[in-house]
C-alpha cells in the first residue's frame, strides 16, 4: 500500500508540532481550570504518545503532574474502523480510577469519529467519568458521527482519497504531519 | 465385429513379446497377431505411439452385489473395471448373503450372467458366514464354479480349522486366499500402530497382526502340502517371510495393492477416511519393502482390493468409518506412475504383476495374447497424465485414495471378449486430461 | 503476525508464533477480567454454540463465560438432547447449526478427529474443546499461559506430564505446545499408559515419578480416567497413588518452588494428594481463571479471521 501513496504536502514540521502541543496544553488547563480532577487518556497507538507529551507540557506549565493512561480500543471497534484486517489486541493501561474525573481523550487524527465513539464506549465500561473531552492534533473533517474536538491542533480540510499522516519521533523517527494521496 | 489394431507396441510377457505390430480380432478371439494383416475391418484402431497389453486380471475385488447394491453393483463395478483396463476380475465372497453355499454362488453367477460387462470369476468362503467356526462344503463350492476360497475381511483363527480347510482345498484343487490378520493384535485399530496412531489419538493396528498370521498360514499350507495365496501384503516383515518361504520352495504367492506402494501412513494425518483401509497404510520403510518385493518377485501380483463404500459410511468420524477404498479405475495408472516411470519395473514385469501372474495363480486362461485366445486387451497411452476426480469415477462409490492426484497412463480402449467395451474418447468425463 | 485460521483444532499444526500470539492476546483479555464491568463488545451480535457430545461442566462453563464476556450469545447443546440421540450425523448437526446462522461452534466430542471433520463441512468457526484422545488445545494454552505467568517464560523449562498419557488429549496438546515453545517435556506413567513413539513428538519417557519430579520446574498432573477404563490392566487407585501420586513428600524431594498443575477435576487421593492440591505449589485455581482469558482470546481471534474470510469471499 505504501508504494501507492504519494506525499502531497507537509502541514506541520517538528517545531510546529511542539508549539501546537504546548498550545493545546494551555487550552486544556484553561478550560479545566487547572489539573485537579484532570486526567489524559491516549488512544493507542500515537494518541498514547501524544497524551504523554501533553502531560509533560502540562507539568511544565502548572508545575503539577497529571495522570496519563493508555486505551486500547480494538475490542470496541465497529466493522468500519478495521483499518487493517486483523489488528492486534494490546493492553489497556489505566492504573487510576476514572470515576468522577474530567477525562481528556487524546488522539492524533480526528476523521469519521468512529474511533472516538469506540473509545467512549470503552471508557464507560471502565467507570463513570465526570466529563469526557477530546484533544486531537489534527481534525481532517468528514465526520460520520456527531463528534467534535474540544481541542484541535490544526484543522486540515482533506479529500476522501487523501489521508493525514501524523509521524512521531517515538514511532516514526521524526515529528511531522503530512497529507498523503492514496494511489 | 472385425477389429484391426494397427501399429501399437504389443507387450505380452507370457509370450515374451514386445514388438510393434498389428492385431486382428474377430468373433471374440484374436485371429492374427504380429503377422502381416491385409484385411479390411469394421473398426480400425490406430495404436501408433500406444501400448497394447493383455487386459488386467484383478484378483481381489469387492463387488457388493448381492446385498449392498447401494455401494456398487456388478454392472457398475465392471464398468469401472473396463475404464481402468481390467477385463477379468475375481469377486470376493463377503456379500449379503455370503458365498458360503452352492445356492448362493449359483445366485451370484446368474447376476453376473445378466449384468457383468467384463469377465467375473467367483470365490466361495472358507467358513460359514466367514465366522471361522464351521467349514463350508468346499467340494460343492468348487463344483458350482468358484475358483478360489477366502474368508477375506476375516482370518480363520483356529489353526486346526485352517489346516483342515487347506487340506480340503487341496483335495478340491481349489486355491485358498488368505486375508492375514490376527484380530487380537489388530486391536480394533484404525490406523498403523506407531507415531501416527499416537499423534492422531487412535487405536493402532500393529504390523505383527499381519505378519504373524502370514507366517502361520504359510506354515499350515506347507503342512497341508498345498499352495496358498496371501492377499494385500502391506509391510516389510510379511514380504521377508514370503520371500524366505519361496526360497525354501514352499508354494506361496502374494499380491499387494497400489496404495501400499504409493502412500505412507502420513496420508491419514488430517483424518481423511479415503486413506483408511485394512491393512492400513504403513511407514516409508514398508512402502520401500513392498516396492522391492515387487521388483524381486517376492510379491507376484498387484490387485486393487476395490472396496466401495457409500458416503454415509465414509464421511463420518474416522474411528467409525468403514475400511477400504475403490481402485479398479486407478490401479493401472498408479502402477505405471509409481513403478514404471520410476524405473523399478519395466513393461513386461509390470504386466506380469497385473495380468499374467494373477491368471497363473488363479489357474485361468487369461493374461496372454495369442492366436485363438479370447480377445481381452487394452490400448494405453503410457504418458498421458490425468487428474483423478470424484465426478469422473464410473464406480458407484467415490472413496478413492488417489483423488486429486495426477496419474500417468490412460486407457484409450478396452476390448473384452472381442468387443470394444470401453473407449476413452467417447466416454464422458474420462478424467480431465492434464 | 496475523491470525488467519477460522478454526482452532489443535496445537500440532500451529507455529510457535501463532501460539505466542494467542498468549499475548490472552494477556489483554485477562485485563478485562479484572475490571468492574467484565465485558467488551467484541463479539456482540455473534452466536456461539457449545456442542458437547461428552459431559463436561468446567470446560463448557468456561467457554460460556468467555463468550458472554465478549458479549456473544451462547447456546448449549448437550449429547443427551434429542437430535443427537436420534442418530443425526455430526455433519448434519453441524449443517443444521449453520442454518441457524451460528458463528462459532465449540465442540467436545468423543471421537478423535471429529473437530477436523466438522470444520471441513461448515463455514462457521470450529473450536475444539476436546476430541477423543487427540487434542484439547485451549487447555494446553491455559496451562502454558499459567506457566509463563508463574515462571516468566517457557524456553528451556523442564515440564513433566504425569498420568494416562496414552489416552490423554491434554497431554498431547501440552506436548505440542511446550515443545514448540522450547520447553523440555518428560512424560511419566506406567508402561501401558505410554503410547508408542511418543518420543517422536519430542517428549522424553520415564516410568519413575521421583526421577521426573527431581528435574522439573513444573508438573502437570493428569486425571486418572477411571471412567474410560476399558482394560483390566489399569493399576488400581491406591496402587496408582502409591507409585505415581503427587504427595507433599514427593514434592519435598523435587525442585524447590516446583509448580503443580492439574486440568481438573481433581481426584483427591488418587493422582494428587489433598494437601498438594490445596498447597502453595498448586496453581490449579489460577489455571481456571486463565482459562477464561485464553478462551476469550481464541473466540475473538477465530471470529475475526472468519470475518475476514467472509469479506474476501464477497469482494
Amino acid at each position: 500500500m505504501c508504494s501507492l501513496m504519494k506525499e502531497k504536502a507537509k502541514i506541520l514540521d517538528k517545531d510546529a508540532v511542539t508549539r501546537t502541543l504546548m498550545r493545546i496544553a494551555h487550552e486544556i488547563l484553561e478550560k479545566n481550570k487547572g489539573t485537579e480532577q484532570l486526567c489524559l487518556i491516549g488512544i493507542r497507538n500515537r494518541g498514547a504518545y501524544l497524551a504523554k507529551r501533553l502531560a509533560q507540557c502540562i507539568e511544565k506549565i502548572e508545575g503539577e503532574p497529571v495522570a496519563v493512561g493508555i486505551l486500547d480500543i480494538t475490542l470496541y471497534r465497529d466493522d468500519l474502523t478495521l483499518a487493517s484486517s486483523s489488528p492486534v489486541v494490546h493492553k489497556t493501561e489505566i492504573d487510576f480510577d476514572i470515576e468522577d474525573k474530567n477525562v481528556v481523550l487524546v488522539d492524533d487524527v480526528l476523521y469519521t469519529g468512529r474511533t472516538v465513539r469506540s473509545a467512549m464506549d470503552a471508557l464507560m465500561d471502565l467507570g463513570r467519568p465526570k466529563s469526557i473531552q477530546l484533544a486531537v492534533l489534527v481534525d481532517r473533517g468528514h465526520r460520520e458521527l456527531p463528534i467534535r474536538a474540544d481541542f484541535a491542533g490544526k484543522n486540515i480540510p482533506t479529500a476522501q482519497n487523501e489521508t493525514v499522516e501524523v509521524r512521531l519521533e517515538e514511532t516514526d523517527g521524526k515529528d511531522e504531519v503530512v497529507i498523503v494521496e492514496k494511489g | 465385429m472385425k477389429i484391426l489394431i494397427k501399429n501399437g507396441r504389443v507387450i505380452d510377457p507370457g509370450n515374451s513379446l514386445d514388438k510393434i505390430c498389428d492385431i486382428l480380432i474377430q468373433e471374440g478371439i484374436i485371429q492374427e497377431i504380429c503377422a502381416p494383416i491385409n484385411t479390411k475391418a469394421d473398426r480400425q484402431v490406430d495404436a501408433t505411439g500406444k501400448i497394447v497389453l493383455p487386459g488386467l486380471v484383478d484378483m481381489h475385488v469387492h463387488l457388493r452385489e448381492p446385498g449392498r447394491e447401494d455401494k456398487e453393483t456388478i454392472e457398475s463395478a465392471t464398468r469401472a473395471a473396463l475404464k481402468g483396463g481390467v477385463t477379468s476380475l475375481l469377486a470376493m465372497p463377503n456379500t449379503e448373503p455370503a458365498m458360503d453355499t452352492p445356492e448362493n454362488i449359483r445366485l451370484l453367477k446368474k447376476i453376473i450372467q445378466g449384468s457383468a460387462l467384463a469377465n467375473v470369476f467367483v470365490t466361495g468362503t472358507i467358513t460359514k458366514a466367514r465366522k471361522g467356526e464351521e467349514l463350508t462344503d468346499i467340494k460343492k463350492i468348487k463344483k458350482e464354479g468358484a475358483i478360489a476360497i477366502t474368508d477375506d475381511g476375516n482370518s480363520v483363527d483356529s489353526e486346526g480349522l485352517m489346516l483342515e480347510a487347506l487340506k480340503r482345498a487341496k483335495e478340491a484343487q481349489l486355491l485358498l486366499i488368505s486375508h492375514a490378520e490376527d484380530k487380537a493384535f489388530s486391536n480394533k485399530g484404525a490406523v498403523n500402530l506407531g507415531i501416527i496412531s499416537t499423534r492422531l489419538g487412535l487405536k493402532g493396528i500393529s504390523k505383527e497382526s499381519e505378519y504373524a498370521r502370514v507366517e502361520r498360514d504359510i506354515e499350515l499350507a506347507q503342512k497341508a502340502g498345498t499352495k496358498i495365496h496371501i492377499a494385500h501384503v502391506s509391510c516389510r516383515e510379511s514380504v521377508e517371510i514370503i520371500a524366505k518361504a519361496k526360497k525354501k520352495g514352499i508354494q506361496v504367492s502374494a499380491d499387494t495393492c497400489p496404495h501400499y506402494f504409493s502412500l505412507t501412513e502420513d496420508a491419514v494425518l488430517g483424518y481423511d477416511t479415503n486413506f483408511k483401509m485394512n491393512p492400513p497404510l504403513r511407514t516409508r520403510e514398508d512402502v520401500q519393502a513392498i516396492r522391492e518385493g515387487l521388483a524381486s518377485g517376492a510379491i507376484d501380483a498387484i490387485s486393487s482390493d476395490h472396496a466401495p463404500h457409500t458416503e454415509n459410511e465414509k464421511e463420518i468420524e474416522f474411528e467409525r468409518a468403514e475400511f477400504g477404498v475403490v481402485g479398479l479405475e486407478t490401479e493401472l495408472a498408479a502402477s505405471i506412475t509409481q513403478l514404471l516411470h520410476s524405473g523399478l519395473l519395466n513393461w513386461g514385469e509390470l504386466i506380469e504383476k497385473l495380468s499374467l501372474n494373477p491368471s497363473r495363480i488363479l489357474g485361468i486362461n487369461k493374461g496372454l495374447l495369442g492366436k485363438g485366445l479370447s480377445a481381452d486387451l487394452i490400448i494405453v497411452s503410457p504418458d498421458k497424465e490425468w487428474l483423478v476426480e470424484k465426478r469422473a469415477l464410473a464406480s458407484k462409490s467415490k472413496n478413492c485414495a488417489f483423488l486429486g492426484q495426477r496419474l500417468k497412463g490412460m486407457v484409450e480402449y478396452t476390448i473384452c471378449q472381442g468387443q470394444i467395451a470401453y473407449e476413452a474418447s467417447s466416454h464422458q468425463g474420462a478424467g480431465q486430461i492434464v | 503476525m496475523q491470525w488467519l485460521r477460522k478454526d482452532l483444532l489443535g496445537l500440532e499444526e500451529l507455529s510457535r508464533e501463532e501460539i505466542e500470539f494467542i498468549l499475548q492476546t490472552a494477556e489483554s483479555f485477562k485485563e478485562v477480567t479484572t475490571r468492574e464491568i467484565k465485558k467488551v463488545p467484541a463479539l456482540r451480535g455473534k452466536t456461539v454454540v457449545n456442542l458437547f457430545y461428552e459431559p463436561s461442566t468446567r470446560t463448557r462453563v468456561s467457554f460460556e463465560i468467555a463468550a458472554k464476556r465478549l458479549s456473544a450469545d451462547v447456546i448449549n447443546i448437550a449429547a443427551e438432547s434429542s437430535s443427537v440421540r436420534k442418530g443425526e450425523t455430526l455433519i448434519d448437526t453441524g449443517r443444521n447449526i449453520e442454518a441457524l446462522k451460528i458463528d462459532i461452534i465449540v465442540m467436545r466430542n468423543n471421537y478423535s478427529g471429529a473437530a477436523a471433520m466438522l470444520a471441513r463441512h461448515v463455514k462457521a468457526s470450529v473450536v475444539n474443546a476436546g476430541d477423543g484422545w487427540h487434542e484439547h488445545p485451549t487447555q494446553a494454552l491455559l496451562d502454558i499461559f499459567t506457566l509463563k505467568e508463574k515462571l516468566g517464560g517457557i524456553e528451556g523449562l523442564n515440564v513433566s506430564i504425569v498420568g494416562d498419557i496414552a489416552h490423554s488429549r491434554v497431554a498431547r496438546s501440552n506436548i505440542w505446545g511446550l515443545v514448540k515453545l522450547g520447553a523440555k517435556v518428560t512424560v511419566c506413567a506406567p508402561k501401558i499408559l505410554i503410547p508408542p513413539a511418543i518420543e517422536e513428538m519430542g517428549a522424553r519417557v520415564t516410568h519413575d515419578i521421583d526421577e521426573a519430579l527431581k528435574k522439573s520446574d513444573a508438573v502437570n498432573v493428569l486425571r486418572m480416567q477411571f471412567e474410560r477404563d476399558e482394560q483390566n490392566a489399569f493399576p488400581k487407585q491406591l496402587e496408582y497413588f502409591k507409585t505415581y501420586g503427587i504427595t507433599k513428600e514427593r514434592l519435598s524431594k523435587a525442585k524447590k518452588g516446583i509448580i503443580v498443575m492439574h486440568p481438573g477435576p481433581i481426584n483427591r487421593g488418587i493422582e494428587i494428594a489433598s494437601d498438594v492440591a490445596d498447597g502453595e505449589n498448586s496453581v490449579i485455581l489460577e489455571q481456571v481463571t486463565n482459562g477464561i482469558a485464553i478462551r476469550m482470546a481464541v473466540l475473538f481471534l477465530v471470529s475475526q479471521a472468519n470475518e475476514n474470510i467472509k469479506h474476501e469471499d464477497t469482494d
